[in-house]
């Protein structure tokens, strides 16, 4: 009898009663309905990329407690959050994205923030269906720019092909002119990745166009060996090199450079291969690694001096070591919560005062205009770059910075450098039409639409 | 006393080769059936059905696969991922080339060409044997996300690589909504897993059961060692390859040779490990451990801890629940949740005497 009893429940432990409680703490919370705006974090904060989790997170969610303590929300509606880990895994992100979806307590989820392309891709359909934004800034699906088939899709400031396009362009101005790019060698070494080879298609589109000589190089993943390709590009002795790389990729890539002897002031590293994380562990090699960014690191802007002040300073930070405080994944998120919150504020002078749905925040999306007057009220002026996006446009601005690490930290080396968003475009319109076709969508009338 | 099998005789043929003999193990399968295809759908809200359903359903299938292969038939594979994977890519590339194939068809025709990659893969298990045959399999894992990533054809030269699945139309009826797709999922396991129970119950799976247990005698009674071993390669990987398909069409929307990497591979091992070998049922226990357990952990630490320690140190803390469970679950049962189930089966059986 007791055994029947301890076999049963032991039974009941491994299947019935776990799914008891799950639903029993799914369901779990009152449903009280709060004047709150509530943000999703599909967040990573263990695993390989913890290192970019912990700071564009940390940034998000002390820019949101930001705006939260100084001024008690926007227009009295305050910001909520809870996190997810996600461990950059496409499963848990989806399975965050489906628990966390119907916002908190009542309070309505304005957008979903993943930071990883795997993720995006598997929700991108679900937002759709769900008609709740998904924010890719800086990465993400470039057709989805096209925002009249991708409705709820924005890649925000910077798609790839973009990066690609202004990383060309910076070295035309180097070179002096893009007339000058004619008979010069310039060699990609990638990611073995989706990521890595998103924009393969475009740089030999580019050097057709302009006439330089392209060599593609692939490093498997995750890129802790690269003596062979190092060893390739010193017999072609190209003029530049552009590093597309992800995590462990790049340190490895510069110190390999300097046993190579190739130089670390001709390596262009692109919105990957552009943080604190990625240069400090090559150590001397990495000193004079040029890169790309869409936002200056540093704590010098009135935005993050306030920050440290308001939020910080009261010991409500949410960075574990403060030391990364102005670091590019911090400022990252601090811009991305810049212009979330801006686009709920555009939602509300639409909409009224009050708590938006996921529509209504896409629309506040659509009709953001950050211009220089508007970045200097906030206090970024400088550190994000004039944005106007629309219906068809969910781009925006398309420019970057490019920055040189001088062994401890990163210098900004030019103005904004814009891509050739018009020689773009085209060819982001036709990849989207024909995943409409496949997906048997009817593109937005965007001429339409207020 | 409970689950008593006397009074209940065989008298045909027919009778015998039932499924399930007892009147009480028919009643509950039907009673369960009944629950998952008509109750199901109305109690579950759209977290269950995407994000905990599914996959569990999808997850459970891909054990199954393996539980043929290394359960039944006795061959170690590290290779389940990559099956799953020329399952997903197959089945999308069939749905995308050829016109107006019906759905469920371009599945199994996604199995069938998993089916074939995994006879080639199997090959080597005619010479080489246990871990041998566990590093070869390992093979298959590098060598196939390989081609997937390198050849752009079999991601219709997508720039990144990766495909959305298309919409899950079968019969002009739209399986899109987490409810239908739910359905859909569930549907394909059932089917597949009654194929399994019967095949196992087959002159094959028999076969399957001799070579596990000694090949050599296996082939000394005549038993052809060339057909059987090969024959549980393709079995297996057609069901992983449906699997795969699952996966990619009514789980996640999208298919990515990553998403099919060395990991997936050792989830699904570890599901016919904590299951139970041999045993259908173990694979959704199994599943159901590995599947579920972790959300659960999640979500009790979402609720019930938020904000008291740091959220990536709860992460880690899961992490470390997770693994002692496992330890603790393999420590009192070796032989899988299956077995325990088996275990209650025959003490109530006897209940409430014992010997």
């Amino acid at each position: 009898m007791l055994r029947v009893v301890q076999q049963g429940l032991k039974l009941a432990a491994a299947i019935g009663l776990g799914s008891s409680l799950l639903s029993a703490s799914l369901f779990a919370g009152s449903a009280q309905a709060a004047n709150e705006q509530y943000f999703p974090l599909q967040s990573y904060r263990v695993g390989p990329y913890a290192a970019g989790g912990t700071g564009f997170f940390g940034g998000f969610i002390d820019y949101l407690q930001y705006v939260n303590t100084k001024e008690g929300g926007v227009n009295g509606v305050k910001f909520t959050w809870s996190e997810c880990e996600t461990e950059y895994v496409v499963e848990k992100g989806v399975e965050c994205y489906e628990r966390l979806k119907k916002g908190l307590n009542g309070a309505p989820a304005a957008a979903t923030n993943p930071l990883s392309v795997g993720i995006a891709y598997a929700t991108l359909e679900r937002s759709a269906a769900d008609k709740l934004p998904l924010i890719t800034i800086n990465h993400g699906r470039t057709d989805s720019t096209d925002g009249s088939v991708f409705p709820y899709v924005f890649p925000l400031q910077l798609n790839p092909y973009s990066e690609v396009s202004a990383i060309i362009n910076y070295i035309a101005t180097k070179s002096g002119g893009l007339d000058k790019l004619k008979g010069k060698k310039i060699v990609t070494l990638y990611h073995g990745s989706p990521y890595g080879k998103e924009t393969n298609p475009i740089l030999e589109l580019l050097a057709k166009k302009y006439g330089f000589e392209l060599t593609l190089l692939e490093v498997p993943h995750p890129g802790n060996e690269q003596q062979s390709q190092w060893l390739n590009i010193r017999r072609i002795k190209p003029d530049w090199v552009i590093l597309r790389g992800w995590g462990v990729m790049n340190p490895v890539a510069l110190k390999t450079a300097q046993k190579t002897g190739f130089p670390a002031d001709h390596i262009i590293g692109n919105i990957w291969s552009n943080s604190e994380e990625d240069a400090a562990p090559a150590g001397s090699a990495a000193k004079g690694f040029i890169s790309i960014t869409t936002h200056p690191s540093g704590t010098n802007f009135p935005v993050l001096q306030d920050i440290d002040k308001v939020v910080l300073k009261a010991g409500k930070g949410n960075l574990q070591d403060p030391k990364r405080f102005g670091t590019v994944y911090y400022n990252l998120g601090v811009v991305n919560g810049i212009l979330n919150v801006e686009a709920v504020r555009v939602a509300q002078a639409k909409f009224g005062k009050r708590p938006l749905t996921g529509e209504e925040v896409r629309w506040g999306f659509e009709n953001i205009r950050l211009d220089e007057k508007r970045l200097k009220e906030l206090g970024a002026y400088g550190l994000v770059q004039p944005l106007k996006l629309s219906c068809s446009d969910h781009e925006g601005g398309g420019a970057v910075r490019f920055q040189q690490w001088d062994g401890s930290k990163w210098n900004v080396i030019s103005d904004w450098v814009q891509a050739d968003r018009k020689l773009l475009r085209p060819i982001i319109e036709e990849s989207s039409h024909q995943y409409a076709k496949e997906k048997g969508i009817t593109p937005r009338d965007c001429s339409k639409e207020s | 006393m409970l689950y008593r099998e006397s009074g209940q005789f065989i008298s045909d043929y027919r009778a015998d080769r039932r499924l399930f003999r007892l009147w009480q193990e028919r009643a509950g399968f039907y009673l369960l059936l009944v629950f998952a295809f008509a109750v199901v759908p109305f109690i579950a809200n759209d977290y269950w059905f995407s994000a905990i359903l599914v996959p569990f359903l999808v997850l459970s299938l891909a054990g199954l696969g393996l539980n043929l292969l290394t359960g039944y038939a006795g061959q170690l594979s590290l290779g389940s991922a990559a099956f799953m994977a020329v399952g997903a890519f197959a089945a999308y590339n069939f749905h995308l080339r050829i016109e107006g194939l019906p759905f469920l068809l371009s599945f199994i025709l996604g199995g069938v060409a998993a089916a074939g990659v995994g006879i080639l893969f199997g090959l080597p298990s005619l010479r080489i044997k246990g871990f041998y045959l566990l590093v070869s399999t390992l093979a298959a894992q590098f060598f196939v996300q390989w081609v997937l990533t390198s050849v752009g054809w079999f991601s219709n030269n997508n720039a990144s690589g990766v495909i959305t699945a298309p919409p899950l139309l079968i019969w002009g009826r739209d399986f899109s909504s987490p409810a239908g797709r739910y359905l859909l999922t569930l549907a394909v396991v059932v089917a597949l897993a009654l194929l399994a129970r019967n095949i196992v119950r087959s002159e094959l799976g028999r076969h399957w059961m001799a070579v596990r247990d000694m090949d050599t005698a296996a082939a000394v009674i005549g038993i052809p060692i060339l057909k059987t071993k090969l024959l549980a390669f393709a079995i297996s990987s057609f069901f992983l390859g449906v699997a795969g398909a699952l996966w990619a069409f009514t789980y996640l929307g999208t298919v990515e040779p990553h998403g099919f990497d060395l990991t997936r591979s050792f989830q699904i091992l570890f599901i016919i490990i904590i299951g139970g070998m041999g045993s259908i049922l173990g694979n959704f226990l199994g599943a159901a451990f590995i599947v579920l357990l972790p959300i659960l952990l999640s979500n009790l630490s979402g609720t019930v801890l938020a904000g008291l320690i740091d959220p990536g140190q709860l992460e880690n803390l899961q992490k470390i629940i997770f693994g002692g469970l496992i330890v603790f679950f393999l420590i009192k049962e070796p032989f899988g949740l299956a077995r325990l189930w088996q275990n209650f089966r025959e003490r109530s059986r006897i209940w409430p005497l014992r010997y």
